[in-house]
């Protein structure tokens, strides 16, 4: 057995289903190894797409996602997907092939510094340096990656501890990292200060962000909720944490949020963060929003807490069983009237489109599609304008939001669509994108053809990158400038070009038949919708 | 503010440029850092003096802890601390100062440790004061070369720590 072998032995016993990837020869004794196991390999068509695969399917099975690629440039074009799992916490364990390990630091061939390159997008990397660490390093990587606040680990290994000779093979049965013990448990005297707070409370608020999810907490939160009567807005990251349409969830805040979420922020005299990192686009100023407030702060990262606001009760946990703990007391709270002022700011603050009957309104298609997915589909938004009409407009019964709100990587939706596809085949998966993001990745068509994964692509079309223009157009008076997308290739010939069925909408006629068409059976569909150029978000 | 970062880390390749990116990366202060072995070999400590505002302080210290590479972070204000400083210093002499440099190298307890005929190295362990001071004292004669090792500071003795 050699490294390479010893390598796949790990990821058989982490109970890894596929790889993603691009070989090289510094990484082909691996690519060879996995030849001899039962794990799938998926020749994705560009690097940084690998890292989106593997985080489409980490997302989806709660299990870090795996990628492989080569040195040197494989390596550095990983970086971009490493650093978005990186910012939005998904786990994953990359794997880079690296030159011969007596030739590190001369420059040969495909040589980069990765560990090096990665360091502040990665929660921990390692240079494999002794084949025989092997075990003890795949343990470590599936466990970092996936505890506490999750993220990417790197290993780099060079071609030669690949090739050596290893005699014994044992996967150890737990992880010793004296400097690594992430807080699950909350402390149980901040949890009864919070009990009380909330007693004390007339106007509270949860604000839900991706940590609820990735805690798998979303049960916890949703009976919680529902027990106190307390209502939840969500950032970016956590929507889909509570359904659309439940009574007590209002929707996203932040500067592409709802104006009544926004609201109830401002007016709320308790709000109480779960996983969310009070970022910037999520809430502006925090320092003024939180003034007169109560705010407590649930995270596994105790270094999100009063980084960016200061936290009147800060708990750092597992926001499961925090929210858990939290819900076996009995809480004597009464929101009544608060809840029922939202849902009259609701009323009171409709947002407003006026779309251009000559085109598909983005809004009314995304709302309308959601409402004929299958109730568990999986919606993987890309990053644009395309990204803000899906967050305000999606409805999630019992699926799936996927997206990079941290990062706000473009491409991402159809790599991460083909991963999520990958681990669950039996749930309907949407890209929806712009004809910007598409662009971006529009190389892995090849690999759903090549793999037969039945992703169904939503191109909303303005020939403009639209999330610029639009700031082109309000900060820069309508000069704009390097946004122009008019190059763009024939959609329909692309398609034809992969074997895809196609459909262009045009406008917001007979759009229900369009809908049940695309939807129709289980198999790849690349549908264009013209959205008018000058539309805002 | 300043504040003194004690950080016990893993003795691995990589640690120093991770902790120093981890400044440089979040707009962090280094005023002054010294690293070496501990009693145990596979431990390093890194004495690191930063300022900030309460706020980024807190900071540091939470994003040293979440470096896999360190096992652990004590902190604690300067006066709270014993430190000193290391410094190699060469200078120029000739006859007429030589007696000078001999005056201060007594009164701020200074060693000569290297002599030839126009140059001396001297030596002095102290708090990080007394070496600028000491700095500043040579400068009206003639530096040739400094060489710092950076405030090492352990937290004072106090029986319930």
């Amino acid at each position: 057995m050699n490294g390479a072998d010893a390598l796949v032995k790990c990821l058989e016993e982490e109970g890894v289903k596929y790889v993603f990837g691009y070989p090289g020869v510094a990484i082909c004794p691996f690519y060879d190894a996995i030849l001899n196991t039962d794990i799938k390999t998926i020749l994705i068509r560009t690097e940084q797409n690998a890292a989106h695969s593997a985080s489409g399917m980490a997302r989806l099975t709660g299990r870090p996602g795996v990628c492989a690629v080569t040195s040197g440039p494989g390596a550095t074009n990983l970086i971009t997907g490493i650093a978005t799992a990186f910012a939005d916490s998904i786990p994953l364990v990359c794997i880079t092939g690296q030159v011969n390990s007596e030739l590190i630091g001369s420059d040969v061939f495909q040589e980069a510094d990765i560990t090096g390159a990665v360091e502040s997008f990665v929660k921990y990397s390692y240079l494999v340096k002794d084949a025989a660490d092997i075990p003890r390093i795949v343990k470590e990587a599936f466990y970092i990656a996936n505890s506490g606040r999750k993220g990417p680990v790197l290993i780099d290994f060079p071609i030669d501890v690949q090739q050596q000779k290893i005699r014994n093979f044992s996967y150890p049965e737990e992880v010793k990292l004296r400097t690594y013990k992430p807080t699950v448990k909350g402390n149980t005297l901040q949890i009864k200060k919070i009990v009380k707070e909330l007693e004390k409370a007339k106007r509270p608020l949860i604000c839900a962000g991706g940590g609820v999810r990735l805690a798998d907490a979303k049960e916890e939160l949703r009976s919680l909720v529902e027990e106190l009567q307390i209502p939840v807005v969500s950032t970016m990251m956590g929507i889909g944490v509570m359904a659309t349409e439940h009574p007590l969830y209002f929707g996203m805040v932040g500067n592409n949020g709802f104006p009544w979420a926004n609201r109830a922020m401002k007016e709320a005299d308790l709000i109480m963060m779960v996983g969310a990192r009070v970022a910037d686009r999520a809430v502006n100023q925090p320092e003024r929003v939180m003034k007169d407030t109560v705010l407590i702060h649930i995270d596994v990262d105790p270094a999100e807490i009063g980084k960016n606001a200061g936290a009147t009760i800060p708990i750092v946990g597992d926001a499961r069983h925090i929210l858990k703990e939290l819900s076996e007391y009995e809480i004597d709270g009464e929101y009544g009237d608060w809840l029922r002022s939202l849902e009259s700011y609701k009323q009171e603050m409709p947002v407003v489109r006026k779309p251009d009957p000559k085109y598909v309104d983005p809004a009314e298609f995304i709302r309308r599609l959601s409402l004929k997915l299958q109730d568990n589909a999986i919606y993987v938004a890309d990053v644009g304008q395309n990204q803000i009409w899906s967050c305000k407009y999606h409805v999630v019964r019992n699926g799936r939001f996927l997206t990079t709100g941290g990062m706000g990587t473009m491409g991402y939706s159809i790599p991460a669509a083909v991963g999520a596809k990958l681990a669950r085949p039996d749930r309907q998966v949407v890209a929806v994108c712009g004809d910007g993001s598409f662009q971006m990745s529009m190389m892995e068509l090849a690999t759903m053809r090549q793999y037969d994964i039945p992703v169904k692509i939503i191109v909303l079309k303005n020939n403009y990158l639209g999330m610029v223009r639009q700031y082109q157009h309000f900060t820069y008076d309508d000069r704009y400038s390097v946004v122009d997308l008019s190059g763009s290739p024939e959609l329909e010939h692309i398609a034809a070009a992969y074997d895809m069925k196609f459909m262009r909408i045009r406008d917001m006629k007979d759009l229900d038949k369009h809908l049940d068409e695309l939807l129709a059976k289980d198999e790849a569909y690349l549908c264009e919708c013209i959205v008018d150029p000058m539309d805002l978000v | 503010m300043r504040r003194i970062f004690s950080v016990l880390v893993e003795n691995r390749s990589g640690v120093l440029s991770k902790v120093a990116g981890l400044f440089s990366r979040r707009s962090f202060n280094i005023d002054s850092l010294a690293v070496g072995e501990t009693d145990e070999k596979a431990v390093s400590l890194m004495t690191i003096l930063s300022s900030g505002t309460e706020q980024t302080l807190e900071q540091i210290e939470k994003q040293l802890n979440k470096k896999l590479d360190v096992i652990k972070v004590k902190t604690f204000d300067e006066d709270k601390a014993i430190s000193r400083e290391l410094m190699l210093i060469k200078v120029k002499y000739n006859k007429g100062n030589r007696r000078e440099i001999m005056e201060i190298c007594e009164v701020m307890k200074a060693q000569i440790v290297d002599m030839s005929e126009h140059l001396m190295i001297l030596q002095i362990c102290d708090t990080p004061e007394k070496i600028s001071l000491m700095i500043s004292l040579l400068q009206q004669i003639s530096i040739v070369e400094v060489a710092r090792t950076g405030t090492l500071a352990l937290q004072k003795c106090m029986e319930d720590s």
